[in-house]
């Protein structure tokens, strides 16, 4: 194949996948649509298929849940675990609850910042990891506590969190 | 993913709403069934009228353990009164309060009792929808919540015709999405409609004026999880447990420097210092005590003089502080007071849905004197600032969360003014945290 054809090739690859997704979208949106109350649920659900709610997404589901998408927006906006850009790979959270700001939290925050780079909320240049803060998680009795795609690490020690960062690479 | 927490008691018998943590397989429905499960549903339904149930239950005095202290029989009693085209019932999973984790042990440890419970609720208040809105952050409790569902409906115990009545039922979850205010009842209804969680403003309260604008009663994880146990036992029973204000038992989270971390479930009353030092273990590494603190963002931290108080909603108030949810954090001679003021507000601020201009200005000038005083510059007046300006956002702000966001403000400075000062006089942070100060 000659390096056009192959290039084609992996453009019809991604429309392909585009479009798969797009009507598994179409599912969940024609699975929920009709009830009171559902745009939260369907976004949860667009956002665990895409990995984040861009904007072609938000349009779609105005558009097929026939909800304007002035709403969609705004709901999107309000609520802090819906997302519109393109996150990391790997999502690590420290928890900034009262429990582990109490047990440190601020200090693992500023040792991870340092070590990867970047600041909370934002993702590394290779696109592995996002780091965010997020709130209490609920296991405070191991504070402070990380999460690193979901899973749970408490006690953290901050001089072994390159450590654990290494097993997520 | 996460393992059920310990769980500490003075006396076992006392465990009401944490009776089968840790002890039954939550997944596994006939092990609740074995333990009394769903009893109290059928005495409901079968012998009870709800009028007979809602009489129970004010007679048991059990208020509300999502914070406000309200008497859980008297809301049942409102929405029951109120008219409507259909009424709802709503379980409060949302457990905003940073650092408290009571709500989670049960959705994760006993989920059929809130099922039970809110399926009560719904009979005494005349309601056939039902929804638990449960918070994102809690997966497995969606999880277990939700198999929890659809296991008692394959039973019969919910949905249509429940013990061959004609009192129907369903149920089901809804999950946030990342915001603190959605717990309070107004923007966890507009939540629930699957919009933005802005607050509304009260009245009309949720009784007359509620989902869809009908008459629902909205309930925390914890009080439902007591209601099976009072209509199997009787009002009066539970009423003997506690103290005559704040009857039965609450659930604390314990958290923070203290050396047993962990769930206690005592009786209303037991005082502060039975908590942390003989059930809690006192603090870690000898380290000195220095304040507790109760209610979350909307609570207060009580200072050693008043470990002796006994946890009770109005003596709460009365020092300034609340019961809250019952997140308890216990903070160490190395804590400054100032910064864990500086935490709430940055919560709170950041929290803050915007809507009022108390809540959403009122609460950035706060923090921002709070970071100047972090920071080493504030100045003598700043103290005399904060205070009258928390007392305007507490009488103007528009819903629960801009009106308590000054507390924790108010409560450091009520007990530990001597620390701001130090702060603003000597450039000093007697805890050694503050770092432009050390
Ligand atoms: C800012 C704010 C946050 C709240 N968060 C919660 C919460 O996370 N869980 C809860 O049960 N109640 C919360 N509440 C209290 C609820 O508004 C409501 O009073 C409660 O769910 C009623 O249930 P109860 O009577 O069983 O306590 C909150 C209130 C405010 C003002
Ligand atoms: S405060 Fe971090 S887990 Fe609760």
């Amino acid at each position: 194949m000659s390096t056009k054809t192959i290039s084609q090739e992996i453009e019809k690859q991604e429309l392909d996948s585009d479009q798969q997704r797009f009507a598994e979208l179409d599912k969940i949106i024609a699975a929920n649509k009709g009830q009171a109350g559902v745009l939260i649920n369907v976004l949860h659900k667009a956002q665990q298929l895409y990995g984040y709610l861009p904007r072609e997404v938000q349009l779609r589901i105005a558009e097929k849940l026939e909800v304007p998408f002035s709403k969609v927006y705004s709901v999107v906006s309000f609520y802090s675990l819906f997302s519109t850009e393109l996150q990391g790979e790997k999502t690590i959270e420290v928890c900034t609850g009262t429990a582990c700001y109490v047990k440190g939290a601020a200090d693992v925050v500023s040792k991870l910042e340092s070590e990867l780079g970047i600041a909370a909320g934002d993702t590394t240049e290779d696109g592995l990891f996002t780091l965010k803060t997020t709130r209490c998680v609920g296991v405070c009795s191991l504070a402070p506590v990380i999460l690193v795609e979901d899973d749970v690490h408490g006690d953290i020690e901050i001089d072994k969190t390159a450590e654990l960062l290494d097993k997520y690479k | 993913m996460q393992e059920q927490e310990e769980i500490y008691s003075l006396e076992d018998q006392k465990r009401i709403a944490l009776r089968n943590c840790g002890l039954i397989d939550p997944e596994e429905i006939r092990d609740y069934i074995a333990r009394d499960g769903y009893k109290a549903l059928a005495k409901t339904v079968r012998r009870s009228s709800p009028p007979e149930i809602i009489a129970e239950v004010k007679s048991s005095g059990l208020r509300g353990r999502g914070g406000g202290g309200f008497p859980t029989g008297v809301k049942w009693e409102l929405t029951r009164e109120a008219v409507g085209r259909e009424k709802y019932v709503i379980c409060n999973a949302d457990e905003g309060d940073p650092g408290a984790f009571m709500d989670r042990s049960l959705l994760e440890g006993d989920p059929h009792s809130i099922v039970e419970g809110l399926t009560i609720a719904a009979y005494a208040v005349g309601a056939q929808q039902g929804y638990v809105y449960v918070r994102a952050e809690y997966p497995l409790a969606v999880r277990r919540l939700e198999k929890a569902i659809t296991d008692a409906k394959e039973l019969g115990l919910i949905g249509k015709n429940i013990f061959r009545s004609n009192f129907s039922f369903d149920l089901e979850v809804r999950v946030g999405a990342g915001a603190f205010v959605c717990g309070e009842e107004t923007a966890l209804l507009n939540s629930v409609q699957g919009d933005r969680g802005d607050p509304r403003g009260k009245p009309p309260f949720p009784a007359t004026e509620g989902l869809w604008g009908q008459p629902t009663v909205i309930n925390n994880v914890e009080t439902l999880a007591n209601i099976p146990q009072i209509i199997l036992k009787g009002g009066d029973w539970y009423s003997q447990l506690g103290t005559a204000d704040s009857t039965g038992t609450k659930v604390f989270a314990l958290a923070g420097d203290v050396c047993n971390t962990g769930l206690v479930e005592v009786p209303m009353g037991t005082t502060l210092k039975e908590i942390i030092f003989d059930l809690g273990g006192g603090i870690p590494d000898n380290k000195g005590f220095k304040a507790a603190q109760t209610g979350g963002p909307s609570g207060g931290c009580l200072p050693e003089e008043h470990l002796d108080i006994p946890m009770e909603y109005d003596t709460l108030i009365e020092v300034g502080s609340m019961m809250g949810s019952g997140g308890l954090i216990v903070m160490d001679e190395e804590t400054c007071m100032v910064d864990v003021a500086r935490f709430y507000l940055e919560f709170t601020q950041d929290e803050a849905c915007g809507k009022c201009t108390p809540g959403r200005v009122g609460t950035k000038r706060l923090l921002e004197t709070l970071n100047k005083i972090v920071e080493g510059r504030g100045e003598v007046e700043d103290i005399e600032k904060l205070k009258a300006l928390s007392r305007d956002i507490k009488k103007t702000a528009l819903c629960g969360l801009g009106q308590s966001a000054p507390n924790p403000i108010l409560s450091t400075l009520q007990y530990f003014e001597e620390e701001y000062k130090a702060h603003v006089i000597d450039k000093d942070c007697p805890a050694g945290v503050c770092e432009e100060l050390v």
